[in-house]
């Protein structure tokens, strides 16, 4: 009889763990369908930007109170869940608090009550967090609406509810011990010590029940919340440290060569390239974006880590100015749009089936052509998603394949071919400017 | 006329006399065709002529960066413009480019080295600022700039693209002018909304124009300067100050005009 709590314990961590790898292997799988990108250079510059801007935040403290109360959050993730570590091992073996006799109860006091004032700090930046979203609703998060605003509230809801289910459990714990055996000696915890009034007057079998409770309502919400986690914005909390990694390097400004064009455009010039003499050009793969899978594997791990936090979107001039580009929007909607063609891929169907992400279903042109490719969105975004490496991959798509292009740009194009400049002036009135020099002022 | 004539050699005629200058100024096509820019590409030259650089332009050869067609999409047409620009500047073997263009800049340093062309590019307002360092430009006195409130507008593709912020900064405090920070500046700098081709296409609908809202942003720093940095946004703050009908108050002006103007050139 007495293994009937272990046994059941074990089931959880099994179902729950079954789905966890299972929504892991989805994740990589969807990531995997984008273009390879070769992003194994500058090991040491890559570490150093996830040790700064994931495990640091760097970026995140352009804007101090918001960075210092999701600081508060995520410390409390980090630390509170070394109990986890001891709920595993209890859960496993029947023991109750089995760090306490090993630590003493000095040591594992002491630890207990950091864990209780990260709780509190947790509650307590999830508290301002609701407010700012939905009574001060601060502009970034106002165009969030539907299962993303449903998301981002769930999540801080949840955050309070686990992190009142410790401190019962905390609560009830020191009133049970010298009243029941079970219960060993731990020291007292600050914080949840002023919610003991509240449980005094209980029946040792009713205190028994709550502490249970709550200990079970933590253990499963954790697991449960991992779950949850991977179908919602708060991917980011494992996908910052990959995605900052793999991040771009190098200048902003800087564009990726085709290199598929390039070897057109030797042969076009006459320029020998070497490795193709003689032989057929190998085919060429799609030009530009079409769909998801046309972008690299990176910007669909972009895509995965977005947090929604729209600091992108707050600082784009297109955005500000009331042009229907967002590039919040963007990752959310790659995210989206991957997402089902894996569970197309998974389903059997076509990878294709359903609305491709450049289409009126998803990103439109209209996006597309507003950007001034001025890489605000990059500098802002606190884990270094590039928004604008998806816009620029369309756009090529609409030049070189679709011939979709704003009619003025095609003009620009027909004038850079014959001009040589994308204004229609004839070149040879280039070099006129100098006769100016040396005129009277 | 001023006492000095002032000379432009073509890399042209530098090589038909065996000679080959320290750096190539590359006007860009806004400074060559530009009625507006080819005012700072003139002031830039005249700096060049009055420090005694030695430097030869392209004239006739020059032709598009390119940027632009990459911006919007097109890709091949890009590289065809980068190659064939790649063998004219191999062909007379230059090594380092000055311009004043921020878009030429970030395609001829970061876009050309993989498609072969290799160059030490600097954007104008980085030469300029080495000129001062290296004290080839004192501005005794501060000319007529002194004292006046100036703004510096970031242009994207030489701020955040290119991570210059200071240079530009530095030659509006060498004209001992008081430099006013707009409160998007540096790297939250607001684009002047011409970037990655927009300056070629109209906008698409929204309730208002980029260059509207940064030059609002400029005005309201009380500056009578805006100072600039780059073709494009030169265009958008002139047109801004004109919708918002300033332009008798409030003038804007390239580095170089800056300078040349102070110097009396
Ligand atoms: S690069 Fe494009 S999407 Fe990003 S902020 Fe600038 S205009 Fe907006
Ligand atoms: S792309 Fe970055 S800045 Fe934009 S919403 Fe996502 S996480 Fe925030």
């Amino acid at each position: 009889m007495e293994y009937i709590s272990q046994i059941a314990f074990l089931l959880v961590l099994a179902v729950a763990t079954y789905f966890i790898t299972k929504r892991v292997g989805t994740i990589k799988n969807n990531i995997q369908l984008g273009r390879d990108t070769d992003r194994s250079d500058q090991k040491g510059r890559r570490w150093k930007n996830t040790f700064l801007i994931a495990f640091g935040q760097k970026k995140m403290f352009k804007k101090f109170i918001p960075a210092f109360l999701h600081l508060l959050i995520y410390a409390g993730f980090l630390i509170i869940n070394l109990e986890v570590l001891e709920f595993i091992i209890d859960g496993i073996a029947g023991t109750h608090r089995i760090f306490a006799p090993i630590l003493g109860s000095t040591y594992y006091s002491a630890a207990i009550n950091i864990f209780e004032f990260l709780a509190v700090a947790v509650l307590f930046s999830c508290v301002v967090f609701l407010i700012r979203r939905n009574v001060i609703r601060v502009n970034r998060f106002k165009a969030l609406k539907g299962w993303p605003w449903l998301d981002a509230n769930l999540i801080l809801i949840i955050e309070i509810v686990l992190m009142i289910a410790i401190l019962t459990m905390n609560a009830t714990d020191q009133l049970l011990q010298g009243r029941d055996d079970h219960y060993v000696q731990t020291g007292a915890f600050f914080f949840s010590g002023f919610l003991i009034p509240l449980f005094e007057n209980m029946s040792v079998g009713t205190l028994i029940f709550i502490e249970r409770f709550a200990w079970w309502f933590h253990i499963i919400g954790i697991l449960g919340f991992t779950i949850y986690i991977t179908y919602s914005k708060h991917l980011h909390i494992f996908m910052a440290f990959p995605n900052t990694y793999f991040a771009r390097l190098g200048p902003k400004g800087r564009m990726n060569n085709m290199e598929d064009v390039t070897t057109e455009v030797k042969s076009m010039l006459g320029i020998d390239t070497g490795a193709t003499n003689g032989e057929p050009p190998a085919e060429v793969a799609r030009l530009g974006a079409k769909d998801a899978t046309d972008l690299t594997w990176a910007d669909l791990m972009g895509a995965y880590s977005c947090t929604e936090c729209g600091r992108c979107t707050a600082e784009c001039p297109a955005n500000i100015t009331g042009k229907k580009l967002s590039p919040r929007k963007i990752m959310m909607d790659t995210r989206d749009r991957i997402s089902e063609i894996g569970e197309n891929i998974k389903k059997g169907k076509t990878a294709e089936e359903g609305s491709p992400l450049f289409s009126e279903q998803y990103i439109t042109d209209e996006e597309i052509n507003a950007c001034t490719s001025c890489n605000a969105c990059v500098e802002a975004c606190p884990i270094n998603i590039n928004p604008l490496d998806i816009i620029l991959q369309r756009r090529r798509f609409m030049a070189m394949e679709e011939s979709s292009s704003p009619q003025s740009w095609n003009s620009m194009f027909q004038n850079i071919e014959t001009n040589f400049a994308p204004w229609k002036f004839p070149p040879s009135d280039r070099f006129n400017w100098a006769n100016k020099l040396n005129e009277e002022k | 006329m001023s006492d000095i004539s002032y000379k432009v050699p073509t890399m042209q005629e530098m090589s038909a006399k065996g000679e080959s200058p320290e750096v190539l100024f590359w006007v860009g096509c806004a400074g060559s065709f530009d009625d507006r820019y080819k005012a700072v590409t003139v002031a830039f030259t005249k700096i060049l002529n009055k420090v005694g650089i030695n430097f030869a332009v392209l004239g006739p050869e020059e032709s598009c960066t390119g940027d632009p067609a990459r911006r919007a999409g097109n890709e091949f047409l890009f590289q065809m413009q980068a190659m064939s620009n790649i063998q004219v500047l191999d062909g007379y073997n230059v090594k380092k480019i000055v311009t004043a263009c921020p878009h030429c800049f970030n395609t001829l340093k970061n876009e050309y080295p993989e498609l072969g062309g290799n160059y030490e590019v600097i954007h104008h307002s980085t030469f300029l600022q080495q000129l001062i360092n290296d004290g080839k430009i004192t501005l005794k006195g501060g000319g007529e700039f002194k004292g006046k409130k100036i703004t510096f507008h970031d242009s994207c593709y030489l701020g955040r693209a290119n991570g210059v912020y200071e240079a530009p900064r530095d030659v509006i405090r060498a004209l001992d002018a008081e430099l006013v920070e707009m409160k998007r500046c540096k790297t939250k700098g607001l684009c002047c909304g011409a970037g990655g081709a927009q300056m070629f296409k109209d906008a698409e609908p929204g309730t208002k124009e980029v260059n509207v809202e940064r030059t609002e942003e400029a005005l309201n720093t009380g500056a009578e300067v805006i100072a600039a940095g780059c073709p494009f946004c030169m265009t958008m703050m002139s047109d801004g100050v004109k919708n918002k009908e300033k332009e008798n108050s409030v003038k804007v002006f390239d580095l170089a005009e800056l300078i040349a103007k102070s110097e009396g050139l």
